[in-house]
Parts: C-alpha cells; structure tokens; sequence
C-alpha cells in the first residue's frame, strides 16, 4: 500500500490541468493509470420545470473557509484507505464563475485503472454532498441558489453501508421551505 | 461567548453574516437555534421551518451537541458544490 500525497487547494483562481497532469506523470512511476475529472459551468441551464433552457450568465460559488478545506481533506483521506492510491490532488474554486469555466479537478493516480476510476467517482460524489459549497446562478433576469438533489444524495449514499453513513448524507434534499 | 456565522441562502434571508452571543449555563445547538428563531417571524421561518445543517468548530454536529465557551456555531442550507 502507497502513503498517498494529498493535495487540497480551495482558490478563487482557475486551474490549469496541464500541470497537475506533469506533477502526477512524473511524480507516479509506479501507477498505470491517472485519472483526471474537470466539473464546469453550463452554459445553459434548465429550469425548474425542465423544460426550457436558460442561459447562465456566471455562477457565484459561496464556501466555508477553513471546513471546507477540512472536509476535502477527509474525504481525500477516506479514498486513500479505500483504494491504493499514489496521489490525490482535489482542487475547488470559489467566487464568481462564467460560462463554460472550470469549477472543480480530482485528479488521482493508482497501480491499476479500477482504482482511480472509483476514487475519482466516489470523491466527486462526496465533495457534491459533503463539501460545505453553495451555488447561486444568475441569469440577466435573476439570481438563485441552487437546492441540493436527492439524486446527488442518492449518488454519494451508495459508497457506505447503512451503519456508516455520515451525518450529512441522513438529510432528505428536499427543503421544507414554505 | 459563542459566535454563530450564517452562509448562502440563510446569511442572506437572515440579513446576517456573524452574531456573538454570551453562553450562560449548559446549551445545545437545538436550544441555540429555538433561541434564535424567537428573533422575528423571518428567523422563526428560515431557522424552525427550513431544513438546515449545524457545525460547531466547523465539524457537522447533530441537534443534541452541547455547546462550550468560544465555540463557533455554523448554520447552513444543504450543500450544493461540485
């Protein structure tokens, strides 16, 4: 088993894949497989009803400073004892995002591609649910945060047993609000 | 002292970002809460009616966590990142 390098960085900066995608190459000798996913923002948007398409115009990304660095880093440390992982690099950006900008990269090396594919999931998963992040897009008529799925809840639930599920994941998605 | 910090939706249907509160006597973050809601009708519905989430130290606690001196209390609606 590898002592996995961890990498967090929470940066209102963009982030350039090419040089993460250097470190892990040479930094991973003993890897076959590196694993890379960019999340961004859509151009378009539906709405509510799902039927029509709305242009977004930027997406303001909200953050706890200091948890949010803090839970990052404990689901990079729940993925390296799950899967024999080499390196991790999680990188989240924060502020306000246009069209078609990059907002997240998980990036993860491992001897064999099984690994890092199901790490690079099962971090994404996490961090969607877990990570103390909040969207609010804005279109030229309006702005509005975005409410949490259960689909994404769902998604993050099928890594753990019943008996382990984290705190956060015992929510419904759906919001009482009246 | 407790100080409480509010994010996204919540900061800004509670118009507040940061409250410091003095913590006299034994105090639970579900009682904090039922405190603070008694603010207005505005508080009462954001904090009494809406699902939200707690962290103390920035570590995600339930309801029953009980509260000590310099604590920092952090509510929040779910999380959307990623």
């Amino acid at each position: 088993m590898f002592n996995c390098q961890i990498n967090v960085r929470v940066q209102a900066e963009d982030f350039a894949v090419e040089s993460t995608y250097q470190q892990l190459l040479q930094q991973s000798p003993d890897c076959g497989a590196l694993c890379f996913f960019v999340g961004k923002v859509r151009q378009f948007q539906p709405d509510d009803s799902g039927q029509s398409q709305q242009q977004t115009s930027a997406l303001l990304l909200e953050h706890y400073p200091g948890m949010t660095e803090g839970v990052l880093q404990q689901l990079a440390e729940q993925a390296a004892k799950r899967w024999p992982l080499q390196h991790i690099h999680l990188i989240h950006r924060t502020g306000l995002l246009g069209p078609n900008e990059q907002i997240v990269l998980v990036a993860v090396s491992s001897p064999h591609r099984a690994d890092s594919f199901a790490a690079t999931e099962f971090l994404m998963d996490q961090l969607k649910s877990q990570a103390p992040f909040w969207k609010k897009q804005q279109n030229q008529q309006q702005s509005q945060w975005l409410e949490s799925k259960d689909s994404d809840l769902a998604a993050a639930r099928r890594w753990y047993k019943p008996e382990q599920l984290p705190l956060l994941l015992k929510q419904k998605a759906t919001d009482a609000r009246p | 002292m407790l100080k409480v910090v509010f994010f996204a939706s919540l900061r800004e249907e509670l118009a507040t970002r940061e409250l410091e509160l003095s913590l006299n006597g034994p105090l639970t973050v579900a009682e904090l809460k039922q405190q603070l809601a008694l603010t207005s009708p505005v508080w009462l519905r954001q904090l009494g009616q809406r699902q939200i989430l707690q962290a103390v130290n920035q570590q995600l606690v339930g309801l029953d966590h009980a509260l000590q001196q310099g604590d920092e209390v952090a509510f929040f609606p779910m999380v959307t990142g990623g």
